[in-house]
């Protein structure tokens, strides 16, 4: 920009003296992955609308199957969330540590993230494991295949993540934390901190509401 | 049906031998051309030693304006196989009465007018209104490409691919007989147990891909990326209306991959979402896949007013009529375009109050588009019109659309609606605003910015032909429509009783004739404008007297588009340069910052088309197989950073003087 205000001055032919048509130098626009990993984290949640607006029309049609309150252990799930609210907080500490230029210490808070990860995916594993063998599995009921839908999508983006995080902490541990890093750990914590958020709706939506009703 | 067992059937799944229509002569003699075809397109590529160059300068080029000529030319390939569809059953139609069955079997004519909508929605109207935005959107804008470059390639080959599965459907197994968007219960594992469903879901799947990411990018690019001194009320319209649809396909494209995904569970996994026992709900399907449907069509429209917009005001020398109601009108109409999607079922049962709802705000939409009309309409009156083939298509469309827009408003009073839904006035309605909106649009943006594109401008002879055989070929074809579907024909027949119908298709069947003229015109158009080029050239890169940015620079521009980055002071930035008497600079040149060449993309999507080729066939270690290498493949490309390069000074002073040259001595 400091290019574009020397060349308001100096550019040339305008009637008006002073009124430039281009700039001189160099022009750099402003840098949009931020923009555009947060407009696609907007796209993935409109894909989680519909498997929330298809629970909502579905969740009730357990045809003859078991509702969620039979089947729903609500303190797994309970520890399964903290896990995930806490996974949340520690990506923050490793952002913390990334803006002090320590990659030490970011690697470790993104390791205790993945850790965290892991455990939230193999929680989630073990309750569709039970639920399939008790004969409860996605082709039970309408109820069943939403329910299954909804929170497995949702592990799956966990899943990725951690392959994502992997993927980052080595590349973290190869190059530092040059600009293209940071640029990648941002979008990594959007989407970290995104998942949280989808995992509220469906832990109170899904989870709760189901329980208590 | 022999089915594979054992080792056979774990690598191959269900594709067997019987999966090759050999005994299908209209299958097979397409079959054999296609090979012939292929394999001297392929003998011309090798003896001309075009590999090279195409794949430098074409398959792995991040260039948007490269792509935007691809994208087009893999819309007008398939505008081909879908038209073929088209001619096929108005063909039909106009011969099975009675005792004639016509010539194609029911299950070969529900696979046609299948592969007809899907064709024509998602690799034609798409490719071309995408292809259209990547050429214009960044040199309208003075940038020097997209935001994300090597995304704008992979967008492009998700597409191909898309595209490519869609065509394998032909020659390997069949295609979906359900109609354009497949519901439930008929598209479910029951009633259509193989493959034709699979290969529908998996192709919109690997393009949807690719749309939404072209959606993302194109965001970003018109946000972030606008020359210094654009503010949002001074961008071209045709770039507003990119803008809005892209907004569209983020916003809607989304719904319709998940609604392709849980169809999938169904079919794949056994869920019953869509079934109708155990709970399922089929008009969950319908309601979600209107929800991207309706949208869908505004993505394709919204970019066609803008090609309207930039015309007229081109071609009548003057600045557009109410630029800002034009602003206005175009945002009103994309947040409306989500709030009208039952008016495609309103026979769904919702009773009166959701149906006048949506038939409310679905007449709603005819005001801002009115609006739109009005201005286009006030920016001819008292111009300097300049009746070339572009003005003629925009002329064209005005007539045609405004017919197209009352018969839908009429289909949008629900009571209506009752009697005309699902009949050949609905059919008859969507072709009327399609053709008469998107591709005359698409014919007038084409002719439009061809010259920018290669340099030289279309014969205007040839384009006026083509124009004229496809406008009256469009209501011999489709008026006649409008008058069955009153008498109460459904659509998707391929045999009638009634001999006292078969006159109105034989109209029909004419006018899908005269259509093929203008399709034919079109392609001799090309033809003759290549062989005359030289006396076609513009040198000036500025033929039409134009008003925005991408006339200030050659034809067809350099990689980097503008030596300097413009600054703009005005909505029409071009004509305001002119008007001020801008001089060009000629010296001064810096090294300019552009993004590399790369493979990634093609290979990404060639992986994805294969794993979806296993899913379809369920042939699951090719699918396991292909996903994981795409997943090590994406890996791999995140550990190149380096991705850019300078363009050296020299270049640039070299590419400049030689255009320079040429303005001089055009004079």
């Amino acid at each position: 920009m400091a290019d574009l205000t020397a060349t308001l001055s100096t550019g040339r032919a305008g009637e008006p003296p002073g009124l430039s048509f281009y700039v001189s130098g160099e022009y750099h626009p402003e840098n949009g992955t931020l923009l555009g990993f947060w407009i696609y984290l907007m796209s993935d949640s409109l894909v989680f609308a519909c498997l929330f607006a298809t629970y909502g029309v579905l969740g009730h049609n357990y045809a003859g199957g078991p509702s969620g309150a039979e089947i729903f252990n609500l303190s797994l799930v309970a520890v399964n969330t903290s896990l995930l609210l806490l996974s949340s907080i520690t990506y923050g500490f490793a952002v913390i540590a990334m803006t002090r230029k320590r990659v030490g210490a970011t690697l470790a808070w993104l390791a205790v993230t993945g850790l965290l990860g892991c455990g939230f995916v193999g929680i989630e594993l073990h309750e569709f494991a039970n639920l399939i063998q008790e004969g409860n599995g996605p082709q039970r009921s309408a109820f069943l295949s939403s329910f299954f839908t909804l929170v497995g999508t949702h592990g799956l983006h966990v899943t990725f993540g951690i392959v994502w995080l992997v993927t980052l902490m080595w590349q973290v541990a190869k190059r530092g934390l040059i600009a293209a890093n940071r640029r990648r750990l941002m979008c990594l914590s959007m989407f970290w901190h995104f998942l949280d958020v989808i995992w509220i709706g469906v832990f109170t939506f899904v989870y709760l509401m189901g329980t208590l009703a | 049906m022999s089915e594979n067992t054992g080792l056979a059937k774990f690598v191959f799944g269900r594709l067997t031998w019987e999966a090759i229509p050999l005994h299908e002569p209209i299958l097979l003699a397409t079959f054999l051309a296609v090979v012939i075809g292929g394999l001297a397109v392929l003998a011309l590529i090798t003896y001309f030693r075009w590999w090279g160059t195409l794949w430098r300068d074409w398959i792995t080029s991040i260039d948007h304006k490269r792509l935007g000529i691809m994208y087009v030319i893999l819309g007008l390939v398939m505008l081909l196989r879908g038209f073929a569809d088209a001619v096929m059953m108005r063909a039909q139609q106009a011969i099975a009465f009675g005792d004639s069955m016509g010539y194609l079997p029911p299950h070969h004519y529900d696979q046609i007018f299948t592969a007809h909508g899907v064709i024509m929605i998602f690799f034609v109207a798409m490719p071309l209104v995408v292809g259209l935005m990547n050429f214009v959107v960044p040199l309208q804008i003075g940038a020097r490409d997209v935001a994300f470059p090597f995304l704008n390639n992979f967008s492009f080959w998700m597409t191909a691919f898309g595209a490519v599965l869609v065509m394998m459907s032909l020659f390997v197994g069949e295609f979906a007989k359900t109609g354009w968007l497949a519901y439930p219960p008929l598209s479910g594992i029951i009633a259509s147990p193989d493959v034709g469903v699979d290969y529908y879901i998996w192709s919109l799947q690997v393009a949807g891909v690719g749309t939404l990411l072209t959606g993302i990018n194109f965001i970003v690019t018109i946000v972030k990326m606008r020359a210094p001194g654009m503010d949002v009320m001074k961008m071209p319209i045709f770039t507003w209306t990119a803008l809005c649809a892209n907004v569209l396909i983020v916003a809607a494209f989304p719904v319709l991959t998940a609604v392709l995904a849980l169809l999938s569970l169904d079919r794949y996994v056994g869920t019953n979402f869509f079934t109708n026992d155990l709970g399922g709900n089929p008009m969950m399907y319908v309601n979600l896949i209107w929800i991207w449907g309706h949208p869908e069509v505004y993505i394709l429209i919204l970019p066609a007013f803008g090609v309207f917009s930039e015309v007229v005001s081109t071609y009548c020398g003057k600045r557009l009529f109410g630029y800002a109601s034009m602003v206005y009108a175009t945002v009103v109409i994309t947040i409306l375009s989500y709030l009208v999607w039952l008016h495609h079922f309103f026979t769904m049962g919702s009773g009166a109050s959701v149906n006048s709802f949506f038939g409310i705000t679905t007449m709603i939409i005819s005001i801002p588009t009115g609006a739109k009309i009005f201005n286009w309409l006030f920016t001819m009156y008292r111009g300097r019109i300049r009746y070339e083939p572009p003005m003629l298509w925009t002329i064209g469309f005005m007539v045609t659309f405004v017919i197209g827009g009352m018969t839908g408003v009429l289909t949008a009073v629900p009571p209506a609606d009752f009697v005309l839904h699902n009949s050949l006035f609905l059919v008859a309605h969507f072709h009327n605003v399609i053709i008469g909106g998107v591709l005359f649009g698409l014919m007038a943006g084409i002719t439009f910015w061809f010259p920018k594109a290669f340099g030289y401008r279309l014969d205007p002879f040839w384009g006026k032909c083509s124009f004229w055989f496809w406008c009256i070929g469009f209501y011999f074809a489709f008026m006649p429509l409008y008058a069955l579907g009153l008498m109460g024909v459904t659509r998707r027949l391929s045999h009638f009783d009634d001999h006292a119908l078969q006159i109105w298709f034989q109209i029909a069947a004419f006018g899908a004739f005269l259509i093929a003229l203008g399709i034919a015109s079109f392609l001799i158009q090309l033809v003759v404008s290549f062989v005359r080029r030289d006396s076609l050239r513009d040198t000036t890169g500025d033929p039409w007297g134009g008003r925005t940015l991408e006339w200030s620079t050659s034809s067809p521009p350099p990689a980097y588009n503008f030596a300097f980055t413009p600054i703009v002071h005005d909505a029409d930035a071009w004509w305001d340069m002119k008007q001020r008497g801008y001089v060009r600079p000629r010296s001064g040149f810096v090294p300019i910052h552009m993004p590399k060449n790369t493979p990634a993309g093609l290979i990404l999507a060639l992986l994805s088309a294969l794993c979806a080729f296993g899913l379809i066939w369920h042939m699951w270690p090719l699918a396991a197989g292909s996903f994981a290498l795409l997943i090590v493949a994406a890996i791999v490309h995140t550990f190149n950073y380096d991705r850019e390069y300078y363009l050296p000074a020299d270049e640039v002073v070299r590419v400049e003087d030689a255009r320079t040259r040429a303005l001089a001595a055009h004079g």
